[in-house]
């Protein structure tokens, strides 16, 4: 599954310190505060995490839609291609989306529009970022839509959303998602509002798109059997940064962070029948007023001192294996 | 014991708000019977559109079913008077999915708590607030979390507190309407261990609603597997876990995707979508997604056959 040669070519995405916080009337919440990852083409990297941990507030700013005034991005780099998307104008954005980045969300009910045909929705998109009009557009339109193996798109495109089921909606906000050939696709729990059997379905589809146009994947998650069976990198949030990053494989056998440990334990695994899962104690953190320190220590089986006092650096634990932590099992050199 | 025999329920699609909607019945629960015993745990799973809430509303009285009827300890629900009626709903109480919206967000937990108690068995305020004290004990909670609000609760406490909102009436049964999806995942093992040790210490029988099929896993006993509106396959649940009789069955556990990256085991794809309920396939409802289906699938309708002892399953395979 792992393909050597991509691990060679320069990252399409560099995403370097990204800081976005919230500022209320609570305080200032700082939701995503410090995340750094890179993607290649081709790539799926999983952003797992617990509700609150900054996942989709990530995937928000890559796009710079972070709700405004409250939401702002405060520090850090986004290079697409080695470009700042943090310098460009509101135009220049509007640009990039849809076309360089494309975005498929939670509940496809919510993010297509009930009063438009899904003709007119797919071929908005052509028609903005390719100039298409007329037989050529409708010939693209129903290009896309067959790549998402979507019966019938003939037919399909003077249908309204609700005329549609829950996983055909999906294909169809697939459909617009990829109809541009973007080279990142951000996919934000995109089978939430499926059934298990409708899930596998789309998963695979979307495994084969991925397959045939290369494009990267960051997909947000909150399942570890979706990361298991589709990343190949993951990234664990959690209360907005990034604990714990490397190839699903090292992340599932040798989880380095307690609290990756912790969740790969308290999950119940379909596979076997568990006498008592192990739970993680304690809530997650409220972000308005995080700890100095890890914020995962007040939960943390192995917590020590200095947890308290100090957010842990960067611990490499094999290549492209990192970890934050002070204790982090399997560290090459633990953190002075 | 309680039991469902043949239950049926049918929804008109014609009343209402229906222009241009095409009128019929929808058949959302259609000839099911099962049985729940005391102390054990039924998980009945399925997709949407299954009717395992349905069964769910059924239990809880919240429904009337079309046809069949429900038996508690061998006397039907019709004909209970006043007295068996007060009896059941203190006997069978539920947990539902969302704690953020099962809780009456101006109700302190006190009165939450309290609600499930019969206004008319002349038990004392002082009583009343003794037994919301020690069931909020019970479920892991602070004795004087009864004078707070639900807000000033997390999810994962909010489940709790509606755990012993059902637990105050000292049920034997408890319906519990997908308990753990709507709760972080780092919450879910205190919630699933919760449910089992009451279970362990209060000897309750539990109705587990999911379509988490690793949850079900971890708190079922039996499990009974829905589709369109039928029951396809029961049995005891780890051994229905293990050798999944029903294509529909072996379908679906192979979608439920394992913790771990290596274990990619062979997956059963299903083509096509969960049938109209409306306009259900005639013959095994099942047969046209079916990879093993044959050509009296679409004509005959297959009986439940023991195939093992225990296991029992709808399929013409068998």
């Amino acid at each position: 599954m792992k393909n050597l040669a991509v691990g060679e070519s320069p990252p399409l995405l560099v995403v370097e310190d990204l800081q976005t916080h919230f500022f209320t009337r609570r305080g200032v919440t700082k939701a995503v505060d410090g995340v750094s990852f890179t993607l290649r083409a081709g790539e799926t990297l999983a952003l797992v995490g617990e509700s609150g941990s900054g996942k989709s507030v990530t995937c928000l700013s890559l796009v710079r839609l972070v709700p405004e005034p409250a939401g702002r991005i405060v520090g850090g780099r986004i290079l697409l291609d080695g470009e700042d998307l943090l310098d460009k104008s509101a135009a220049e954005m509007r640009r990039i989306r849809g076309k360089q980045i494309a975005m498929v969300l939670q509940d496809p009910m919510t993010s297509l529009n009930p009063a438009l045909t899904i003709g007119t929705q797919v071929s908005e998109v052509v028609r903005l970022h390719q100039g298409l009009r007329g037989p050529s557009l409708r010939e693209r339109v129903l290009e896309a839509l067959s790549r998402l193996r979507i019966p019938g798109a003939d037919s399909r495109l003077r249908h309204y959303q609700h005329q549609l089921s829950g996983g055909m909606r999906q294909r169809v906000s697939s459909a617009i998602a990829m109809s541009c050939a973007p080279r990142l696709l951000i996919a934000d729990e995109p089978t939430t509002s499926l059934d298990v059997t409708i899930q596998a379905q789309y998963l695979d589809l979307l495994k084969e798109v991925q397959a045939a146009s290369g494009v990267a994947v960051i997909l947000v998650t909150h399942d570890f059997g979706i990361v298991a069976a589709n990343a190949d990198r993951v990234a664990v949030m959690y209360a907005g940064r990034i604990v714990e990053i490397g190839t699903t494989l090292d992340v599932f056998n040798h989880p380095a962070h307690p609290y990756t440990r912790a969740l790969l334990r308290c999950l119940p695994d379909v596979e076997l029948k568990h006498a008592r899962l192990v739970e993680i104690g304690g809530q997650p953190p409220d972000l308005t007023r995080l700890p100095p320190g890890c914020p995962f220590a007040p939960r943390c089986p192995e917590r020590q001192p200095r947890c308290d006092t100090e957010y842990p650096p960067a611990v490499s634990v094999k290549n492209g294996h990192v970890a934050h932590c002070w204790v982090a099992v399997g560290a090459e050199a633990p953190p002075r | 014991m309680l039991q469902g025999v043949g239950l049926k329920k049918y929804f008109s699609a014609a009343r209402g708000f229906a222009i241009g909607r095409p009128r019929g019945v929808i058949k959302a629960l259609d000839g099911v019977s099962v049985q729940v015993a005391e102390g054990e745990t039924l998980g009945i799973v399925g997709e949407s559109g299954s009717g395992k809430t349905t069964l769910a509303k059924l239990f809880l009285l919240l429904e009337r079913p079309t046809a069949g009827s429900l038996l508690f300890d061998g006397k039907a629900t019709d004909t209970f008077d006043r007295a068996d009626l007060a009896r059941y709903r203190r006997a069978v109480q539920a947990v539902f999915q969302d704690p953020y919206s099962s809780l009456n967000p101006r109700m302190r937990v006190e009165h939450i708590v309290s609600e499930p108690l019969p206004r008319d068995d002349g038990m004392s305020r002082a009583a009343v607030r003794e037994r919301v004290a020690e069931v909020l004990q019970l479920v892991g909670l602070r004795r004087d979390s009864a004078a707070l609000y639900p807000h000033e609760f997390s999810g994962g406490q909010r489940q709790r507190i509606a755990i012993a909102r059902a637990l105050v009436t000292y049920p034997k049964f408890i319906v519990l309407d997908e308990p753990v999806s709507a709760l972080d995942v780092s919450i879910r093992a205190q919630i699933l261990n919760l449910l089992k040790e009451l279970q362990e210490r209060l000897g309750l029988a539990y109705i587990m609603i999911s379509h988490d099929l690793a949850a079900a896993r971890y708190l079922a006993t039996r499990l009974a597997v829905m589709y369109a509106g039928r029951l396809v396959e029961t049995g005891e649940c780890d051994a229905v876990y293990t050798e999944p009789f029903h294509p529909y069955t072996q379908a679906l556990l192979s979608a439920a995707l394992p913790l771990h990256p290596s274990a990619r085991r062979q997956r059963i794809v299903l083509t096509g979508e969960v049938p109209n309920p409306m306009n259900p396939p005639a013959g095994c409802r099942f047969h046209p997604r079916c990879p093993r289906v044959m050509p009296e699938c679409a004509t005959r309708e297959p009986e439940f056959k023991e195939v093992k002892p225990g296991r029992v399953t709808a399929c013409h395979l068998y």
